[in-house]
C-alpha cells in the first residue's frame, strides 16, 4: 500500500457540494497531478465537517490545517504554497477574533472546541465510500465482538447500561425498546432505521448517512443480532440522493467482505438489508405510518397498541430506531455501556447532535454532551447572532418543538428539562431567531408546515390545525380579536390531547410556547394593530419623513402600484389605503427618508 | 472479482492493520520529518530530498511518520535542510544529500540515534 505524506480532505457533504466542493476536488486532483505530486499527496472526499456555512471546507494533514470557502481559483495557491513549499495559506484560514486573526488548526476553532463527537466521530474524517477507512478506525469490531463473544442478552444489557435514548425525538430508552422486541414471539423479526428526516432546518441524519454510512449498517446489525432479526430496512427520503448513493456503496462493500449477508463471520448470524426510498411525507417519520409506507400502503399512522415490538412490519415484531440512535450503538458495544453513560446528565446520557440554523453566525452541525446549556451551543459554538443583533428566541425540536427565550438559555439541555419548558429535544433542530423575527409569524410558519403535512386520518389534527392556522392568519393580518386568542389556546390543547399520532400531538407546541412566552406580541397584533418586530406586512405602514425628503421622486417612479402621488416641487405622499406594503420605496430611497412602523 | 472474506475477528484486525496507513497521515502524534522547501531549499535540491524521504519510508514500510514541508527559515547557506522531531526533540540536519537520507531514517527516525556528523542544530 503506497504511503502518502499528505492527505487533503475535501468535504463532500451536501452543504459543501452545493457551494462547489466537487469542482474544487477535481481541480485539486488535476493540479496535484500536473505538479508531479500524485504519489505523495492523496485527495480524500469525506462527509460533513459541520461548519457548513464556511464551505467548501478543506483540511490538509498531517498539519491539520483548516481552510474555509475554498474556490477553484484558490487550489493552485494551496498546492504550490502549502503542499509544495510548506507555507500554509493564511488568507483561507478560519478567521477568529481580533486577537486571533487566523486560526490554522481544526481543534483550535471555538466551533469545534466544545464539541464531543461520537455519532459524528468519522464524519469529515474518513472517506465514506471506502470501507477500509471505516475498518481502519475500528469499524465492524463491535459486530465481531458481539458475534464472537457476546450473547444477545449481553448486547441488550450493554445498551441498557449506556442509558442511550431514542434520538429521533421521543427519548424512549433504547435498551428497553430492544428487550421488548427481543422477547416478542415470532420467527421473523425486522429492524428499521428511520431516516425520514423532515423537520425544516434539520440535517443531522442526512450528514451521518452521507459521512459515515457503515456506522448505521453496523449498528443495525448489532440490533438485529440482539433481537433475533434477520432483515432490515433503511427508510430514507428520496430527497437525500447522496445519502442513498453512499449507503448503497457501503452495503455493496460490506457484502463484498462478507460482513453483510449469509452467515456473517461464520457465526450463523445472517442479515439482509434494504433501502426504501420514501416520497417525503412528514407523517412517515411516525413509526406506524413508516411501516405502512414500506408495505406499499398509504403512509398513515394507526393506533397503538399493538406496538411495533409485537406487531410491526407485515405483522412481525419490529424495532425502529432513528439514524443517530443506530450510529451510537457500535461505539457503545466497542467501548462499553458504562463509557457512554459517563457522559451527559443523570437521565440523559451521552451526546446529542444539533443542527444550527437561522440567524446564527455558524450555521452547521454540532455534537455536544447532554447537559450543556443552550447559551454555550448558540454563543460559544455557534458564534452568536448574525450581524450582532439581539437574541430573541430559539425554536428547538422543529415544528413539533417549542420556542424558548433568553431566560432559558442557561438551562442544561436534557429530555426532561426541555419537555418541562414546553419544547422537546426532537431530532435536534435549533432555529435561532433575532429581534427582527415576529413570534406570531414563526408560530404560523411551523403550523403551516404541520397543517400541510397532516395526513388527514384523524379529525383533531386535520381540522384542528387548519382552524388554528386560520386564526393565526387572521391575527397577523390585524383582524384578530382577544377572543380568538382564547379559542386558539383551547384548540391547541384539544389537538395536542386528542390527535392520533405524534404529528398532531406535537403540532400545537410552537403556538403554545409562543403564547406562553410571547403573549404580549400576540396582544400587540390584536389590540395595537402593530407587529413589534416589523415583520407582518399587513400591519406595517410606510410614511415619508417630510423633513428628510429631497423630493427626488425615486420612490414614486419605483412604486409598482403608483400610490405615491406628488411632484418635485411640492413633494410626495404615500396613499396608505392603496399601498401594498411591498417595501420597494423603503429600499430605493437614497436618503433614508421613508420609515416603516 | 474474488475478494477476501472476513470470517472472524482476526481477519478483521488484519485488515484493520493493513488499512492503517490509509488514515495514518491524519492521526499525527508520532515522529515528524520536515523538509525545507523554500526557494533556497528547492534550488539546493530539496525536492530530491523529499522524494528520497518518501521512497525510503515506502521501502521500509513506515506509515506512522508525518512528512511535512516548510518555508525558508533563514539558513539558506545550509540548505537543503531536513528536521527530525522525535520524542520531543527537534534536530536540524544541513546540506543533506539524497544518499544521506536512508542513513538519517535508519539511525534517527527508526532507532532514535542522532546522526551527529550532519546535525547542525537542535532544540528541546
Amino acid at each position: 500500500m503506497p504511503i502518502y505524506r499528505s492527505h487533503i480532505l475535501v468535504c463532500g457533504g451536501t452543504g459543501c457540494v452545493s457551494s462547489g466542493a466537487r469542482d474544487v476536488t477535481e481541480c485539486l486532483r488535476n493540479t496535484i497531478r500536473d505538479r508531479g505530486l500524485s504519489d505523495e499527496v492523496l485527495v480524500v472526499p469525506t462527509g460533513c465537517h459541520g461548519m457548513c456555512e464556511m464551505g467548501p471546507i478543506l483540511v490538509v494533514y498531517p498539519e491539520g490545517t483548516f481552510y474555509c470557502r475554498v474556490q477553484k481559483t484558490d487550489v493552485a495557491e494551496i498546492v504550490e504554497e502549502h503542499i509544495y513549499k510548506g507555507r500554509p495559506v493564511q488568507r483561507l484560514m478560519y478567521s477568529g477574533s481580533e486577537e486571533m486573526p487566523f486560526i490554522p488548526h481544526y481543534k483550535e476553532i471555538p466551533f469545534y472546541g466544545k464539541q464531543h463527537r461520537i455519532a459524528l466521530a468519522n464524519c469529515g474524517y474518513i472517506n465514506p465510500d471506502n470501507i477500509e477507512e471505516y475498518i481502519a478506525r475500528g469499524g465492524y469490531e463491535a459486530l465481531g465482538k458481539a458475534l464472537s463473544s457476546m450473547t444477545t442478552a449481553q448486547v441488550i444489557d450493554e445498551v441498557k447500561t449506556s442509558g442511550l435514548r431514542g434520538r429521533g425525538g421521543g427519548g424512549f430508552p433504547t435498551g428497553l425498546k430492544w428487550s421488548f422486541c427481543a422477547s416478542a414471539k415470532g420467527d421473523k423479526k425486522y429492524v428499521i432505521c428511520n431516516a425520514d428526516e423532515g423537520d425544516p432546518g434539520a440535517f443531522m441524519d442526512r450528514s451521518i448517512l452521507e459521512g459515515d454510512p457503515h456506522s448505521i449498517i453496523e449498528g443495525m446489525m448489532l440490533g438485529a443480532y440482539a433481537m433475533g432479526a434477520d432483515e432490515g430496512y433503511i427508510y430514507c427520503r428520496a430527497e437525500y440522493p447522496l445519502a442513498i448513493q453512499r449507503l448503497k456503496t457501503a452495503m455493496a462493500q460490506a457484502e463484498g467482505y462478507g460482513l453483510l449477508g449469509e452467515n456473517i463471520m461464520d457465526s450463523g448470524f445472517s442479515f439482509t438489508l434494504h433501502i426504501k426510498e420514501g416520497a417525503g411525507a412528514f407523517v412517515c417519520g411516525e413509526e406506524t405510518a413508516l411501516m405502512a409506507s414500506i408495505e406499499g400502503r398509504r403512509g398513515m399512522p394507526r393506533p397503538r397498541p399493538p406496538f411495533p415490538a409485537n406487531s410491526g412490519l407485515w405483522g412481525c415484531p419490529t424495532n425502529i430506531n432513528n439514524v443517530e440512535t443506530w450510529a451510537n450503538v457500535p461505539q457503545i458495544i466497542r467501548n462499553g455501556g458504562a463509557w457512554y453513560a459517563s457522559m451527559g446528565t443523570e437521565k440523559s446520557k451521552g451526546t446529542k447532535v444539533f443542527a444550527l440554523t437561522g440567524k446564527i453566525k455558524h450555521t452547521g452541525l454540532v455534537e455536544v454532551p447532554m447537559g450543556i446549556t443552550l447559551r454555550e451551543i448558540i454563543f460559544d459554538i455557534g458564534g452568536g447572532i448574525l450581524d450582532d443583533k439581539k437574541f430573541k428566541a430559539v425554536q428547538i425540536g422543529g415544528p413539533s418543538g417549542g420556542c424558548l427565550t433568553e431566560d432559558h438559555l442557561d438551562t442544561p439541555v436534557s429530555y426532561e428539562s426541555l419537555t418541562a419548558l414546553g419544547a422537546i429535544m426532537g431530532s435536534g433542530g435549533l432555529v435561532v431567531m433575532d429581534e427582527t423575527t415576529c413570534m406570531v409569524d414563526v408560530a404560523k410558519f411551523f403550523l403551516e408546515f404541520t397543517q400541510k403535512e397532516s395526513c388527514g386520518k384523524c379529525v383533531p389534527c386535520r381540522e384542528g390545525t387548519k382552524h388554528m392556522l386560520l386564526l393565526l392568519e387572521k391575527i397577523t393580518e390585524g383582524k384578530g380579536t382577544m377572543e380568538d386568542l382564547d379559542t386558539l389556546e383551547g384548540l391547541a390543547h384539544m389537538v395536542k390531547d386528542m390527535s392520533l399520532c405524534g404529528l398532531g400531538q406535537t403540532a400545537p407546541n410552537p403556538v403554545l410556547t409562543t403564547l406562553r412566552y410571547f403573549r404580549d406580541e400576540y396582544v400587540a397584533h390584536i389590540r395595537d394593530q402593530k407587529c413589534p418586530a416589523g415583520a407582518c406586512a399587513a400591519l406595517l405602514e410606510y410614511r415619508i419623513i417630510q423633513e428628510a425628503c429631497k423630493k427626488c421622486g425615486i420612490c414614486a417612479r419605483n412604486c409598482p402600484v403608483k400610490c405615491i402621488p406628488g411632484d418635485r416641487n411640492s413633494g410626495y405622499l404615500i396613499e396608505t389605503d392603496r399601498c401594498i406594503r411591498c417595501g420597494t420605496c423603503f429600499e430605493k430611497c437614497p436618503f433614508g427618508a421613508i420609515e416603516k412602523k | 472479482m474474488t475478494q477476501m472474506k472476513i470470517r472472524n475477528l482476526d481477519d478483521l484486525r488484519k485488515l484493520r492493520e493493513s488499512s492503517r496507513d490509509l488514515s495514518s497521515a491524519r492521526s499525527g502524534g508520532g515522529t515528524v520529518v520536515i523538509v525545507g522547501m523554500g526557494t533556497c531549499g528547492i534550488a539546493a535540491g530539496a525536492r530530491e530530498i523529499l522524494s528520497e524521504v518518501m521512497a525510503e519510508l515506502a521501502r521500509r514500510n513506515i506509515g506512522d511518520v508525518a512528512v511535512q514541508t516548510t518555508g525558508c527559515i533563514g539558513m539558506c547557506q545550509d540548505e537543503p535542510l531536513l528536521d527530525v522531531i522525535r520524542g520531543g526533540q527537534r534536530v536540524t540536519y544541513g546540506r543533506v544529500k539524497p544518499e544521506d537520507v536512508p542513513n538519517i531514517i535508519a539511525e534517527h527516525v527508526v532507532n532514535g540515534r542522532v546522526v551527529e556528523k550532519l546535525a547542525i542544530g537542535r532544540a528541546d
